[in-house]
């Protein structure tokens, strides 16, 4: 299990399009993927979840994944959500 | 689970005026039980529950009228400890002044209400186990198939919202998609709603974000429903094992409750709506009384112990 705490750069938060990105990038891999706001975790393979948790930008959150690519997937989501805006 | 509520979400729902400790507002509930003051009154306080929320009615006060100044002030101190988060006097009782010393020198809140003691006890109670009730929020999609709750759990794109969308279409209801908040009561019964941002929506791969309840109608949608079943969707494996009987009946632990737990394989052509309709009133038919797998192997014992009759 890879986990790490991270503070949502993304200028409108994990909006609608923003969090369609996030979700296809987790749906990448094989892994078990949750994202983590406040005691709630989500399947971060589910967009209804993740836009469900209404993440703004500046929200601290966790993004945990437990397989075989665990590493990958947490690394490549936490570049998403880090960036300021996706293009 | 360390969940809480805030003194001033109790203001608010029950329209109590808080008249001394706002400062204290922000005191959290950690206990759905209450406490009427009794025996402390009267100076015993060996097993006071100092952690619930004080609920101060007629009797306690006029017994704490005849009190003299100095056990006046003695008693309303131990009152107010550490814990307590707040207390309530009822029947718009006038407040004694020690007790609005002591409780504004901690930031307590003293709250009043206008409604009787028992009344208020038993509304506070239901509310408190509502909000203290432990939640968890699981992946899955929540539908009302002829009154049984279902719980359509399985991983992504195996099929869930479109299984959903069809029950729907043919008259069933939609209660959550995607995310389901779940949370048990006092008598371990489970009830799934859906997070209020998404509340009536359904994600279709190819279609993208669809509202049920104006699509097709508010006959469509429930706000909230006690979970009976989970249905888990899982491909298809050539080597896996599933029930081809019906006679065991699989269960899962949500929180802490177990519930019956159907695996469903998927596989292209199989009409997943179908099956978990017809499951759903199977496993009414089963609460109500009548379980066509165990008729049938009783009728097979009997036809089979009839032939080794003639054998013999």
């Amino acid at each position: 299990m890879t986990e790490q705490q991270v503070t949502v750069k993304l200028h409108a938060g994990l909006h609608a399009r923003p969090a369609a990105l996030f979700v296809q990038e987790a749906n990448k891999f094989s892994s078990d993927v949750f994202i983590e706001k406040d005691d709630k975790k989500i399947n971060a393979k589910s967009i209804m979840g993740v836009m469900s948790l209404a993440i703004s930008s500046g929200t601290s959150i966790t993004i945990s994944a437990n397989g075989a690519d665990e590493e990958q997937a947490v690394s490549a989501l936490l570049e998403i959500v880090g960036k300021e805006d996706i293009e | 689970m360390a969940v809480s509520v805030k003194v001033a979400e109790l203001v608010e729902q029950f329209k109590l005026h808080v008249i001394v400790g706002n400062q204290g507002l922000q005191r959290n509930i950690k206990v759905a039980d209450l406490y009427r003051p009794g025996l402390e009154m009267a100076g015993y306080f060996a097993y006071y529950p100092e952690e619930r929320i004080q609920i101060l009615g007629k009797t306690e006060m006029t017994f704490f009228e005849q009190l003299t100044e100095t056990e006046r002030l003695d008693r309303m101190n131990k009152l107010c400890a550490e814990e307590t988060p707040c207390i309530c006097i009822t029947r718009g009782l006038e407040i004694p002044e020690e007790l609005k010393k002591v409780a504004s020198e901690r930031n307590i809140p003293v709250l009043g209400s206008s409604v009787s003691t028992t009344t208020l006890a038993s509304r506070i109670t239901n509310f408190l186990e509502n909000k203290l009730a432990p939640t968890t929020t699981v992946h899955g999609v929540l539908v009302d198939v002829y009154g049984v709750g279902v719980l359509i759990t399985g991983g992504s794109g195996i099929g869930k919202s479109e299984s959903a969308l069809e029950l729907v279409k043919r008259g069933h209801r939609l209660i959550a998609d995607d995310a389901v908040e779940i949370r048990q009561t006092a008598d371990n019964k489970l009830y799934g709603n859906a997070p209020d941002l998404i509340k009536h929506l359904l994600e279709i791969r190819g279609v993208g974000i669809i509202n049920v309840m104006t699509l097709f109608g508010a006959g469509a949608v429930r706000n909230f429903k006690q979970i009976t079943l989970v249905m888990r969707l899982e491909t298809w494996g050539q080597d896996k094992q599933y029930d081809r009987l019906g006679l065991d009946e699989e269960t899962i632990k949500i929180i802490d409750t177990e519930i019956p737990l159907m695996t469903i394989p998927v596989r292209p052509g199989r009409n997943l709506a179908v099956i978990i309709e017809v499951a759903a009133m199977n496993f009414r038919l089963k609460r109500m009384g009548y379980n066509a797998a165990l008729q049938f192997t009783n009728r097979l014992t009997e036809t089979i112990g009839e032939d080794m009759d003639d054998i013999e």
